[in-house]
């Protein structure tokens, strides 16, 4: 119960247990506003705060929060969390603020966040959670980040707004489309699982 | 075999075949389908033939290269991948850059065959499934249409059809719209005899409707393809457009026209009847049939595109399995009823 942090607890949710890519999780962010790079990176980043400050806070209260009303409690903390960050963002830029719409509360019911909560923070000291919260928020924005970048290079010929090909780039209009984020998301799990697969097959002949 | 024949052979039924497996069947769709292609050659020159060879070759291509990822007996040879190709071929505008032909076939194989296991697997008609792609990626290419029967059309090849990949296409100023564009938005009816004969702009290989249904009753002749399937599409779509034209004269278009003007008689003829993706007993043909029916109508009459032939065969392949959990014939030696 109360092990020292370890490295293991940051690195584990950058590749092995990446949020995205493994547990597939927080499909509804990774999949609805990832249609561009800024979006992606700002809905990363706002997620992994939310995630450090409620494993931080659920951590800490873990010894008063009863079993049976853990839920509740856990939602309560992450919700205002998720209004700060709401706030933040409008304060930041309005523009951003429009673009990622109704997905900026939604990240109240991330099943990442509540997974987090609930399988490892409620468990573990804060040194522990910190160190958790922060491994699965970067890999959530790596994750994020990569569909986000094949989107809009493909869909709308530019990266973070930047435009890229001068001469008649033919875009792809299909990748800006909600179907566009299955077709990404489902290239980059190809990507992943196939070295996962060949690191497998390694493993046993060391 | 002879070695064979000295033993008692144990096998599991049907003793009895007609010959006719997977390659004869596909094969002989190949034959129906040649009179097409070379109409549609004829109509749109050099660009069609060369759209139709880019989209067999990379559906042929992508088969033979999952096949060798996957460790598995290449498919090639049984056909079924050329007739993906050369259907999905027909399917696409005669001007439409090759790299992006490219580009839907490896799609169509890729995930519309292979990602459902192959062959016999597909859940959704996998020539249908690449144009969908393409419709989807890039719309303006889609629905750009070149004039039929041009005087340079052997000569010359369309700006676009060699665009180079990832670089927007160019188009000469010779461009028309389809029957059905024609009719939807400025309200105008091709003739009967233009859309029978292939004489209007459209896709590759839909213009005429006569040589479509001529190879459709070879296949039906030869028992290789369930005629209920087309008929109750074209029933369908030509009852209710009747019932729209007694209901408001005037309003909507003739039922002639709505039979030979898109890509519903190549719907209705080649995709709807993907043994795969299509009902397996007769009566479930009849209900499928009439479900694409129906799209079809909504879609034209009341929908914001001018054709859906390919949405509605689309959802229908969908529906289609539970169209056969629906429809399931009586036990032999039961008495209908719950068994």
């Amino acid at each position: 119960m109360n092990q020292p942090p370890t490295t293991d607890e940051f690195v584990k949710g950058l590749w092995r247990d990446n949020p995205v890519f493994v547990q597939v999780l927080g499909m509804c962010p990774a999949l609805a506003v990832s249609n561009t790079a800024i979006n992606a990176l700002a809905m990363g980043l706002a997620t992994s705060f939310v995630l450090l400050m409620s494993g931080i806070s659920v951590s800490l209260l873990r010894r008063f929060i009863p079993r049976e009303a853990r839920i509740v409690c856990y939602i309560c903390i992450i919700a205002s969390f998720v209004t700060v960050v709401d706030y933040a963002i409008a304060a930041i830029s309005l523009e951003l603020y429009r673009s990622l719409g109704a997905f900026i509360a939604l990240i109240v019911v991330n099943c990442l966040i509540l997974g987090r909560a609930e399988a490892f923070a409620s468990k573990n000291t804060v040194g522990r959670s910190v160190l958790d919260a922060l491994g699965m928020g970067v890999g959530f924005t790596v994750a994020l980040l990569s569909i986000g970048i094949v989107r809009e290079i493909l869909g709308s010929n530019s990266l973070f707004g930047i435009a890229l090909f001068p001469d008649g780039f033919q875009t792809w209009t299909v990748m800006v489309l909600p179907s566009g984020g299955f077709f990404a998301m489902a290239l980059w799990l190809l990507v992943v699982n196939r070295i996962k697969e060949r690191q497998a097959l390694k493993e046993p002949a060391q | 075999m002879s070695r064979m024949s000295r033993y008692l052979e144990i096998g599991s039924s049907p003793h009895v075949t007609s010959g006719a497996s997977v390659d004869v069947i596909m094969r002989n769709v190949v034959y129906a389908l040649l009179p097409v292609c070379a109409f549609a050659i004829y109509s749109f020159g050099a660009a069609a033939a060369l759209v139709l060879v880019t989209a067999t070759l990379s559906c042929v291509a992508t088969e033979q290269v999952l096949c060798r990822l996957l460790s598995r007996p290449s498919t090639v040879g049984d056909w079924s991948v050329t007739i993906t190709g050369i259907l999905y071929g027909l399917t696409l505008p005669p001007d439409l850059p090759l790299w992006m032909v490219a580009v839907g076939g490896v799609f169509a194989v890729a995930v519309g065959k292979f990602l459902f296991g192959g062959l016999g697997s597909n859940a959704f008609n996998p020539a249908l499934v690449g144009r969908a792609f393409l419709q989807a990626a890039f719309p303006q290419a889609m629905t750009h249409w070149a004039a039929p029967l041009g005087d340079a059309r052997f000569m010359d090849l369309p700006q676009s059809t060699l665009a180079l990949p990832f670089v927007e296409p160019g188009y000469d100023a010779v461009t028309t719209a389809t029957p059905l564009a024609l009719m939807k938005f400025e309200g105008i009816q091709a003739a009967n005899q233009e859309l029978m004969y292939g004489l209007t702009a459209g896709s590759t290989g839909e213009t005429c409707a006569v040589l479509i249904a001529l190879g459709g009753l070879y296949l039906v002749a030869r028992n290789m393809m369930n005629w209920r399937t087309p008929i109750s599409i074209l029933t369908t779509v030509a009852i209710l457009t009747l019932l729209m034209n007694w209901l408001e004269p005037g309003d909507y278009p003739r039922p002639a026209f709505m039979l030979f003007s898109g890509g519903l008689m190549l719907g209705a003829v080649y995709m709807a009847t993907d043994m795969v993706a299509s009902p397996i007993t007769n009566a479930g043909c009849w209900l499928y049939g009439a479900l694409i029916g129906l799209l079809v109508v909504v879609i034209r009459f009341w929908g914001g595109m001018p054709e859906g032939v390919m949405y509605a065969i689309l959802l229908a392949n969908a529906v289609s399995p539970h169209i056969d959990r629906l429809i399931q014939p009586r036990v032999f030696g039961t008495r209908g009823g719950k068994t």
